[in-house]
């Protein structure tokens, strides 16, 4: 006969002012197999957990149910409490008397009937429970971080340099991100390559980074502390090792004429390239799609002039799997496209450009070497309008959030422009300024008190081009809507930040979980903010939410140490919530027929073949075994099991039919 | 009917998604009828079809299901399992003979609190409305279990 204690929490007000608690624990006590029920003001205070282990101690407990708050805020409190009372943490189950009935009913009778029952249906489950043991799995102490911007830099220099290897995979052909596109920073205007470049050096030197740059995460296989991640190197057509990055073949190539994603659209390249001059790694891709070569068989120019006979035109793509204890996503973030607004052209008018464009125009290593002109006939432009929220803020756009750093960095535009072209004309179309952050409010003050830049709160409804000028039509809401009506040779749009390409198919591909907008979500958003729903893997950067290159680097050190914090340990403990299979003394061995619809349920590749064999090593049947180490527990091949031979610890059939039983 | 008729609901809710929405329905303190018991699983791909009818059998005038959106389950796909079971526990329920309104399959995250009260108050006024289950108690009786 089971011993089981039931404790009824009142949280205070929380459950006693709705729920009768003394009657509930009245009740419980009658329950079969009950040997001890008492309610208390706050069972999760020290006096509360006190009270129960002597509880335990006096009554000789074998289960304790506690009718508290929801499981999934102090499950693991009173499995601790009841651990150190000498009964094991499995014994102890929760009933949601808080969040599920005191919360949600009105005080009645039919309120503590439910409480009551809620209670009635663990102590049946507990009678079922047994004893379960943490399961312990090795650590793999590598780190892998998807995203060479800031965020991710950041990241892998943390942890290289607490002791740990880390390997750090980007997308396109240079490290560096968003932040090396960047003329200068706000609030300081401190040029963005000299503070970016050093730390792109230091990634791409440490001993214990390795860069994977032109390459993608293909998939990830297994779970906290073992993942194995297959990560494909595209090809750059070229052997690394052999390349001095010269940039002989850059200089020969003979098609110049390609749009420079780097430049935004502002300048051109070559089809063999390095996207800027600083690059890291300093070694060149062949652009397939661009490249003559690729196009007419013919060509071969690059080949030609390589000192090193570097060039491999056959070369494939490479997959590379790797053994991986932790991964930390920063893959950043993408800007709206001008294209998006019907009301500003549609993107056709050349001299309407985004913010990342502008960034290019006001740098020195951009296309006009830090000159302002504008892009459609490169004079200099003497009136710029900037309209910050492009997109931000604005349902119709599907973008009802804030972008958070276009208030900052339109004030800097302006002021950039201001300091180039200092009889220019600047005005600001706003919202709202939102610039809280350290020294933020003061920078736009600058903008507006010290370097005469325009600000109009309202929107612009419309811009057409007449006579060579922009005309940008909107309206002054702090005039009472006046219409106003600028004529300007440039516009700036501050776009909406929003997920990057493809961020949904990599959250898939992890079973990470993300939002509407396709940024990662966090596990909690106050106290878990770099952790994903998925052990293991951690969030750093706008991949997450917008935020500005500060915010990123302070999330980017965040996971850093919750990685560390991981590696610090030479085993995990896991919850031993698994599944596994039947197995008994023969003639049947299992009830397992070896169907193995199982192993098409799960979603882990858990579910592996065992054979049991006779003593003379012939195989007297096939059955399912359970790996410990990559089962979550979800149950689904116990559900597809045709003959009930696998169970879950934790959620049997035992135990929930036990729960049903008591309706 | 008599006006007094309390339907017994029994939901089995998955613990990531919609155990957490229903957590949030209590800390959003938004009221609904306290007629139904939860049930814990892990993902709605654990329920099987011998958890609803055990769950009629012991008088369960209505049954919810309720799990992760499809696309957000915890466990990748243990929803899509349950959606596809649904379709066939459906037809089976049908050939059996047991009212197909009884059972409601619903998605519910774990930021749609008020959207848990709406269910459960949406089917608990349903299942009122169509009264007890008295056909599938009545085999209880007989002795079949």
């Amino acid at each position: 006969m089971s011993r089981i204690g039931v404790f009824t929490c009142h949280c205070g007000e929380n459950i006693g002012a709705t729920v009768d608690c003394a009657k509930v624990a009245e009740m419980c006590k009658h329950v079969p197999g009950v040997a001890h029920s008492v309610d208390y003001k706050y069972m999760c205070s020290d006096p509360g957990q006190r009270m129960m282990q002597e509880a335990i101690k006096e009554h000789n407990l074998d289960g304790v149910v506690v009718a508290a708050c929801s499981p999934r805020m102090h499950e693991p409190t009173f499995r601790r409490a009841v651990s150190n009372a000498g009964v094991n943490p499995y014994m102890c189950e929760m009933a949601n008397l808080r969040e599920h009935c005191s919360w949600v009913h009105e005080k009645n009778d039919a309120t503590t009937q439910k409480a009551a029952d809620l209670i009635r249906v663990l102590v049946e489950k507990i009678k079922h429970n047994t004893p379960l043991y943490p399961i312990k799995v090795p650590v793999t102490k590598t780190a892998m971080v998807v995203g060479g911007g800031v965020a991710g830099i950041q990241v892998a220099l943390d942890i290289a340099n607490g002791g740990h290897k880390v390997i750090l995979v980007e997308k396109s052909p240079s490290i560096g991100g968003h932040m090396s596109q960047l003329s200068e920073t706000f609030p300081t205007l401190d040029c963005s390559q000299c503070i970016l470049t050093p730390r792109m050096v230091e990634a791409a030197q440490h001993p214990n980074i390795t860069l994977m740059t032109y390459s993608e995460v293909e998939k990830v296989d297994g779970f906290i502390g073992n993942f194995k991640v297959t990560v494909r190197k595209k090809a750059r057509k070229l052997d690394e090792k052999l390349c001095t990055g010269c940039g002989l073949c850059i200089q020969k190539c003979p098609n110049k004429k390609i749009s420079d994603e780097f430049n935004e659209g502002l300048g051109t390249r070559t089809a063999i390239y390095v996207p800027f001059p600083q690059a890291v790694p300093n070694r060149p891709v062949i652009d397939t799609l661009n490249c003559t070569f690729y196009k007419t068989g013919k060509c071969k120019v690059c080949e030609k002039v390589c000192p090193t006979n570097a060039i491999r035109f056959e070369q494939e793509d490479e997959l590379v799997t790797i053994d991986i204890g932790a991964i930390v996503l920063a893959t950043g973030f993408k800007l709206m496209k001008t294209e998006a607004f019907p009301e500003y052209g549609y993107g056709k008018h050349k001299d309407i450009i985004d913010g990342m464009q502008f960034e290019r125009l006001a740098s020195a290593s951009g296309p006009t070497a830090g000159v302002m002109k504008r892009p459609s006939d490169g004079k200099e432009p003497e009136t710029v309008v900037f309209i910050a929220c492009s997109g931000s803020r604005d349902r119709s756009k599907g973008v009802p959030y804030c972008s958070k750093v276009c208030c900052m960095y339109t004030a800097k535009h302006a002021m950039l422009y201001k300091h180039k072209v200092h009889s220019g004309k600047a005005y600001v179309f706003y919202m709202d300024i939102r610039a809280a952050g350290k020294d933020y409010d003061e920078f736009v003050r600058r903008a507006i008190e010290e370097d005469d830049v325009k600000y109009i709160r309202g929107r612009v409804s419309k811009i057409y081009e007449e006579d060579g000028k922009l005309i940008v039509k909107g309206a002054d809401t702090l005039m009472g809507g006046e219409p106003v009506e600028i004529k300007a040779d440039m516009v700036v749009l501050a776009t909406a930040v929003q997920s990057n390409d493809r961020s949904e198919e990599l959250a898939q591909t992890l079973h990470v979980s993300y939002d509407t907008y396709g940024f990662f979500a966090e596990a909690h958003p106050k106290l878990r903010p770099v952790e994903t729903n998925t052990g293991g893997i951690f969030l750093a950067g706008a991949c997450q939410a917008p935020r500005d290159i500060p915010e990123s680097v302070a999330q980017a050190s965040a996971a850093a140490s919750k990685v560390l914090g991981l590696f610090s340990q030479d085993q995990l403990t896991r919850e031993p919530i698994v599944a596994v299979v039947n197995r008994q003394a023969g003639p049947t061995y299992s009830y397992c027929v070896g169907c193995f619809l199982c192993q098409t349920a799960c979603p882990y590749q858990a579910i592996e073949q065992e054979q049991i064999l006779a003593r003379n090593g012939e195989v007297i049947k096939t059955i399912a075994r359970i790996n410990p180490g990559l089962c979550q527990g979800c149950g689904t091949c116990v559900a597809t099991c045709r003959t009930k031979a696998i169970d879950l610890q934790g959620f049997s059939n035992e135990q929930l039919y036990a729960e049903i039983m008591t309706l | 009917m008599t006006e007094s008729f309390e339907p017994k609901i029994t939901a089995f809710v998955c613990n990531w998604c919609t155990y957490a929405g229903a957590d949030l329905t209590g800390t959003s303190r938004i009221n609904y009828q306290s007629n139904v018991r939860v049930l814990r699983v892990p993902c709605t791909g654990r329920i099987d079809f011998m958890l609803l009818m055990k769950a009629f059998q012991k008088g369960s005038d209505g049954v919810i299901v309720s799990g992760c959106h499809p696309n957000d389950c915890h466990y990748t796909s243990g929803n899509y399992h349950a959606r596809r079971r649904w379709m066939v526990y459906k037809d089976l329920m049908d050939f059996m003979g047991v009212d197909t309104n009884r059972v409601t399959f619903s998605w519910v995250s774990a930021a749609e609190g008020a959207r848990w009260a709406q269910l459960v108050n949406e089917v608990t006024d349903n299942i009122r409305n169509l009264g007890p289950y008295a056909e599938y108690k009545a085999l209880a009786v007989a002795g079949i279990e």
